[in-house]
């Protein structure tokens, strides 16, 4: 069970190796309830296996995970069950093609949660409602943009009623223009108090709304700081060539 | 044998010949969805990570890929009563041409579509069913909803195909002496001496039943083209 101030994602020490590659080394952070915390790093440092890891799409060998107080790398782990409490949103949305989006935002509900359909729409289309979407809700998400198919994706995640959302890289995808509509939804859902872990480089949506800015460099955790910490004095010398190189051109 | 062609023979033999080809269009169905079916098991099994599901099915498919159909139906048509014998008890032939033929076809083409579907599967990005397990569906929701369904979709076209080389295949039963429509259409040359009449009729309505469906195939086709 958890503790009262538990934090809602623990990683302590989680090592993963793909053969003799060492892709994660010793990660640890944390994530409080209605914390936001921005992990970002130059591409290969290991972020989206992190995220991923956090609810178990990526094993790892060595360390623990947390989430609630339940451990996502313990075999008698209900993985299924612990996932349908945890949001994610994918880089290329993940929408399911052969779907529209009400049968989208239904599909976990219904199957998973065992609402009942009408439930499951209601809350679907309160959603699909929340990001400015519902005049789309019998398409297909081929025919949507890409920053319509991200929201259509956040509003899928969130119909699960999830504890904490995780966000995988969600406008590495999109054309300029379409993400300013995804990040508003996000800065959005942080106002309210979401748990949310989320791998990015926007680093204008960590500055507005981020507790925290973890900083990753080749599999391994390098900053671990308060927002403040992190934009002021960044303290170390990879952190501040990445943020001079993302934040100046 | 005379020189003039005698069509009349043809529907002399109209019940045979039909008996025949509902022999066939059975044995077809039977196969086609038996071989989907396990096909789908096999193709699942082979992806599996778990290496007792995937190498055994590794094994069983290309052991049946690498012999001859005809190969097959003689041997499961003598291998099938032996084994029904050993189960029950019973001597003598305990199943028929039929239900041997049955049995090699279903585990021939369930090779040959676990193949395809094993392909259709691999066609869909991984992030699909990362998507539907992120949801907190398991394995099974995760294929069922999510996976299969585009898969199949997929790889529709190459399915039908295997269709319909799968029903010109069922012509190979006449080896075991089951009466499909090419077998009828024998037996009633052999007794009239009218071979060449039948055999162009049997070639016709393949040709027909072959034609119709691969043009099905390429209309779906078009269609599937336009709605992705």
């Amino acid at each position: 069970m958890t503790e009262p101030n538990s934090p809602m994602i623990d990683l302590r020490a989680v090592s993963k190796w793909y053969g003799a590659f060492q892709v994660l080394a010793d990660c640890s952070t944390k994530v409080g309830k209605g914390e936001v915390v921005v992990v970002c790093g130059p591409s290969g440092s290991g972020k989206s296996t992190l995220i991923k890891a956090v609810n178990g799409l990526e094993p790892f060998q060595k360390g623990e995970i947390f989430v609630n107080g339940i451990s996502v790398g313990d075999s008698k782990t209900d993985l299924p069950k612990l996932r349908s409490h945890i949001g994610m949103v994918f880089q290329n949305f993940e929408l399911f093609p052969h779907m529209s989006i009400t049968d989208n935002l239904t599909l976990g509900q219904v199957k998973v949660l065992r609402r009942s359909k009408d439930e499951a729409i209601q809350r679907g289309m309160k959603l699909l409602d929340r990001v400015g979407l519902i005049a789309q809700k019998d398409k297909y998400p081929g025919q949507l943009s890409g920053g319509q198919q991200q929201r259509v994706a956040i509003a899928r995640a969130l119909s699960m009623d999830p504890i904490a959302m995780l966000f995988d890289e969600p406008t590495s995808a999109l054309d300029p223009e379409m993400i300013n509509e995804v990040l508003d939804v996000m800065v959005d859902l942080a106002k309210d108090g979401m748990t949310m872990m989320v791998v990015t480089h926007e680093m204008g949506f960590a500055r507005k709304v981020a507790h925290r800015v973890v900083f990753m460099d080749r599999g391994a955790i390098v900053e671990d700081c308060t927002k403040d910490e992190f934009f002021g004095t960044a303290r170390s010398e990879r952190a501040q060539q990445f943020l001079s190189k993302i934040l100046h051109h | 044998m005379s020189g003039e062609f005698d069509w009349a023979v043809i529907w002399k033999y109209r019940e045979a010949l039909w008996d025949g080809l509902v022999t066939s269009f059975k044995l077809f169905g039977i196969a086609l969805t038996g071989g989907v079916f396990f096909g789908t098991l096999l193709a699942l099994a082979r992806l599996s990570s778990l290496k007792v599901l995937s190498y055994p099915a590794a094994g069983f498919v290309n052991l049946i890929r690498s012999i001859p159909f005809i190969m097959a139906i003689f041997w499961f048509y003598f291998l099938t009563p032996m084994i029904v014998s050993k189960f029950t008890g019973q001597q003598g032939e305990a199943v028929g041409p039929f239900t041997s033929a049955v049995v090699a076809f279903i585990m021939v083409e369930s090779a040959y579509f676990s193949e395809i579907i094993r392909a259709g599967i691999q066609s869909i990005p991984r992030g699909q069913p990362w998507a539907a397990y992120a949801l907190g569906m398991n394995y099974w929701q995760s294929m069922g909803h999510i996976v299969l369904p585009q898969a199949f979709r997929n790889m529709l076209p190459v399915m039908l195909t295997q269709a319909v080389i799968l029903f010109q295949d069922t012509s190979l039963v006449y080896v075991v002496g089951l009466k499909d429509f090419l077998g009828a259409a024998s037996k009633g040359g052999q007794i009239t001496g009218r071979i060449v009449e039948l055999y162009i009729f049997v070639a016709v309505v393949f040709f027909l039943i072959c034609f119709l469906a691969s043009w099905g195939v390429k209309k779906l086709n078009a269609r599937l083209a336009v709605a992705r």
